[in-house]
């Protein structure tokens, strides 16, 4: 990142949780970002959890217009001073059959990964107007210094600490927006290009 | 140094501190990459490295099942390694810290200290030579779950019971993986006459030096092509196109049944965390 990043002409741009649901049909796919706010990390367990949860089993944070972070990071500390000592993104993939609900359910404006998502999800980022976001994979030293603060943590006991839901106070948190809401998606042009390439290396 | 405190220690550097030969092939990649989103992934993660190495934070937070390729002289302990080798995961998982990534599949509980039934994963062998070398990866689930076996012929991808076969093999194995296992990738094969000998034949190859030519001239030419095709592909670092989606390419061949042909494809992420200590008479020397 240039010591200016954000303030160039066509350098980041900077985005607030909670976002509104104009400011993120906006982006598209190929955007740098920086977010600032709230992200709650969730990965399988989590998601399958959110998928199942009744109302009444109360969340201690919204996710409406919020952030949800595919990650299970390295944390240091104990209850009241947490601190997150290393946490890039996990392979998102694998939130696949649960992330099209989660989206419909909770209107998180933003999806937080590594490595994209399918073809359900892409169609659910279309009617929520969400953003799947792609930050730096394997950066856990690099991101974990973006987390000013870790806020809360949920589940903890139940599904140990990589699967539990931490909530993330981040500044500045680098990321690509990867899949869009009007349909772009990085990956699946990387998937097409190389299609065509390994039909002429193995026909 | 006590050899508990050597292998804890052995991890965290492992954890922390990419091999600089590793590093170097990341740094080279960044002069030669010329597509925009492939250098500033490429930058990041350099980025990355240097913040990891100077706070001793995990470079990735996946720290990995800790896999151990162990070999003692003739008449040591076998079981008394298995247990310093367990002492040192648990110490290491409460010290630098490493994440806990041992869950028990009955009951989907974690262990909470890194150690399970068979984790750390031990392969031991000895030999005729006066010390004990210790060689560890630390493997993330996102490039071991991207990891792939074939059995040739195949007919889904043209692939006949031959090298070329092998070849199909492996282009077919990077192209699914896309960017989901944290390409550039160290690639990884084996070729057995069973599926375990190929799959743990496979995980050998990741611990080479990457300047390493193979011995035998056929299999260094198969993965020289190998690591030009692979990067044609475009995948590029994280995934998100670009000139570098593999920075090495390493081939192990073992004797196959006139019936079998396997092929594993294993995958280390480009946080390719591997490194080894040796043991001279209970002193451990780092490498």
């Amino acid at each position: 990142m240039s010591p200016n990043e954000g303030n160039g002409v066509g350098g980041p741009k900077r985005l607030t949780t909670p976002l509104a649901e104009n400011e993120t049909r906006a982006l598209r796919a190929g955007d740098e970002v920086l977010v600032t706010g709230t992200l709650v990390t969730a990965r399988d367990a989590a998601h399958v959890y959110l998928v199942d949860r009744e109302d009444s089993d109360g969340m201690p944070c919204d996710l409406a217009g919020g952030a949800l972070y595919h990650c299970g990071p390295v944390i240091a500390g104990g209850e009241g001073a947490w601190q997150a000592v290393s946490a890039g993104p996990t392979t998102s993939m694998r939130m696949e059959p649960f992330e099209p609900p989660v989206l419909r359910r909770y209107r998180p404006a933003l999806v937080i990964g590594k490595g994209g998502m399918g073809e359900e999800t892409a169609r659910a980022l279309s009617e929520t107007g969400a953003v799947y976001l792609a930050a730096p994979s394997g950066a856990g030293a690099l991101l974990a210094a973006r987390i000013k603060a870790v806020r809360g943590v949920w589940k903890l006991e139940e599904f140990g600490s990589p699967e539990a839901l931490w909530l993330f106070e981040v500044e500045d948190f680098p990321a690509l927006v990867a899949m869009d809401s009007a349909g772009g998606n990085l990956y699946r042009e990387v998937e097409e290009v190389s299609a065509h390439v390994l039909r002429h290396l193995a026909p | 140094m006590q050899i508990i405190e050597a292998v804890s220690h052995l991890l965290k550097v492992a954890a922390t501190d990419l091999p600089p030969d590793v590093e170097a092939a990341l740094r080279k990649a960044l002069r030669t990459e010329e597509n925009p989103r492939a250098r500033s992934a490429l930058e990041l993660v350099l980025e990355n490295c240097r913040i990891a190495r100077r706070e001793r934070r995990p470079i990735c937070q996946d720290t990995g099942l800790p896999i151990f390729f162990v070999t003692a002289p003739v008449g040591s302990s076998h079981q008394g390694l298995v247990e310093v080798l367990r002492q040192g995961v648990r110490r290491a998982t409460e010290e630098v810290p490493l994440r806990p990534n041992a869950v028990d599949p009955l009951t989907g509980a974690n262990t909470g200290d890194g150690v399970g039934d068979g984790v750390p994963i031990i392969y031991y062998s000895q030999w005729q030579q006066d010390y004990t070398l210790v060689e560890l990866l630390l493997k993330g689930g996102g490039s071991e779950n991207v990891g792939a076996d074939y059995k040739l012929p195949d007919r889904s991808i043209g692939a006949a019971r031959d090298l070329d076969g092998v070849r199909r093999a492996v282009l077919d194995a990077v192209f699914a993986a896309q960017g989901r296992g944290c390409p550039p990738y160290f690639v990884g094969v084996g070729v057995a006459g069973t599926k375990d000998d190929a799959a743990v034949l496979a995980k050998r190859q990741l611990l080479r030096p990457l300047d390493e030519r193979n011995e035998r001239p056929t299999a260094a030419k198969l993965e020289e092509r190998l690591l030009c095709e692979i990067n044609e592909l475009g995948i590029g670092p994280s995934g998100l196109s670009g000139a570098t989606t593999a920075f090495a390419v390493k081939a192990g061949f073992h004797a196959r049944h006139p019936a079998t042909f396997f092929v594993h494809v294993a995958f280390g992420c480009w946080a390719h965390r591997r490194r080894r200590l040796r043991f001279h008479d209970g002193e451990a020397v780092f490498e």
